[in-house]
């Protein structure tokens, strides 16, 4: 069994990373501040000014550490991408199941399944956790649509049409995901998502968290010997993760609105948290982003039970099942890839 | 798990001081200095193996002594600490 090892995140500008034998070594002003041996990392992720030595680079693409530089405000920059490896034969099983109409709209369906099931998890909780603060018939109604949409994808073998429900489902589940949110301060109200910026907290919340899920998504793939940018559900586009971005679907609603809805509605994240800059976007700030990073971890170390193959993991590891499972789908050693639905 | 080691290597040759210096490297490679001469290193079976033998080849058994304190995979309730130079947990969120 894999272990689930840590995520080192450098918030401190002007940050020096460098390698010391097995070790990362952090630097600030000069001054050395930790000494972590790479064998307890999976991934770096270095936000805004921060510089790492092309002798770490290297090492940590060698031992599979993902290492990622984001802005300071949590926008992705760029993935440090060692030599290719992993095995050519699934890659290119991957390939051809991509470019083949009819498997890949099955696996894009197995995606949206999961997707959908989720989001429909996440306002079963809300309605179960405080029926009193929320509107219990538009939610019902909103849980009906939802699984009308699962059943609608029964048997789709048309990508488009799949893209659609999912389309629909989104709208339907972003339509009520206001009523999930139990504070009271009007700053946190949430109407539809927006991005590239976000202008309402909640949606910076939910960019800065989806990103997050993004990086370890995509170095789970990458550990699987899998190529994260060729994708099923969506199409692909020169340096898009299409494939990570297939799988975050399964995750979305799972781990980044969930962990959302719970930062603000226990009051771990407050208004002011937030900075809004001249132009309408909403930025975080260093505590908030503090706050969030430890709750991510956090979340992570937790244990849950695999739906599928029934066998507790760290939810941090979930993700590398469902790559490992994608792979075995992918190589023929399973008949269908199943999506990760959690109650 | 989580393995204690802590040496005592004879520094009264040039060649003891370097085995000295070659051993301290090879822990930190593997793990966190507590203290001077007392490495924390969280290794899985397998990396046990590799940073033991590497020790061995590293130690002279004429002059040196290793010790290794084996501290299971809870060793959170195990350890105390006071006083300065608290170390880091590794295992927790890491965030600079």
């Amino acid at each position: 069994m894999k272990k689930l090892l840590n995520t080192l995140f450098v918030t401190t500008q002007g940050a020096y990373l460098s390698k010391e034998g097995e070790c990362a070594v952090i630097k600030i002003d000069k001054v050395e501040k930790v000494r972590l041996p790479l064998h307890m990392l999976d991934g770096i992720i270095c936000f805004g000014q921060i510089t790492c030595s092309p002798f770490l680079m290297g090492h940590c693409a060698a031992n599979g550490v993902t290492v990622t530089f984001l802005t300071e405000y949590g926008k992705f920059l760029c993935q440090v991408q060692g030599p290719t490896k992993g095995n050519i034969l699934l890659r290119r099983a991957q390939y051809r199941q991509a470019d083949n109409y009819l498997q890949s709209a099955m696996l894009a369906r197995s995606f949206v399944i999961g997707k959908i099931g989720n989001s429909r998890v996440t306002l079963a909780r809300a309605l179960r956790d405080h029926p009193d603060k929320i509107d219990c018939e538009k939610m019902h109604y909103a849980q009906q649509l939802l699984a009308g949409c699962i059943k609608k994808l029964g048997n789709e073998t048309d990508q488009e049409r799949i893209r659609g429900i999912e389309g629909e489902a989104a709208r339907i589940y972003f339509e009520v995901f206001d009523q999930c949110i139990t504070s009271s301060d009007p700053l946190f109200c949430f109407n539809g998502r927006n991005r590239r910026p976000p202008v309402d907290r909640v949606n910076c919340l939910l960019s800065f968290l989806y990103t997050l899920v993004t990086h370890d998504i995509r170095s789970a793939l990458e550990s699987c010997g899998l190529d994260p940018a060729a994708g099923f559900l969506h199409k692909d586009r020169p340096g898009r993760p299409s494939l990570a971005l297939d799988m975050l679907e399964e995750f979305r609603s799972y781990i980044a609105d969930r962990m959302a809805l719970s930062l603000i509605n226990r009051g771990q994240i407050h208004a002011n948290d937030f900075t809004v800059s001249a132009t309408g976007a909403v930025l975080m700030k260093d505590d908030a982003r503090k706050t969030l990073l430890t709750a991510y971890q956090k979340r992570k170390q937790d244990e849950i039970e695999h739906p599928f193959i029934r066998e507790k993991m760290a939810v941090g590891l979930i993700w590398h099942m469902q790559a490992m499972l994608l792979a075995r789908y992918i190589r023929g050693d399973i008949d269908m890839y199943p999506p990760f639905v959690w109650r | 798990m989580l393995v204690l080691v802590t040496y005592d290597v004879n520094t009264e040759t040039p060649a003891g001081r370097r085995r000295l210096r070659r051993i301290a490297k090879t822990c930190q490679n593997y793990g966190q200095r507590v203290q001077f001469s007392v490495f924390e290193c969280n290794v899985d079976p397998a990396q046990w193996v590799k940073l033991r033998a590497k020790l061995m080849q590293e130690m002279n058994p004429a002059h040196d002594s290793l010790r290794f304190y084996f501290l299971g995979s809870n060793w959170q309730n195990r350890i105390e600490h006071e006083g300065a130079k608290e170390p880091r947990d590794l295992e927790g969120p890491l965030i600079l």
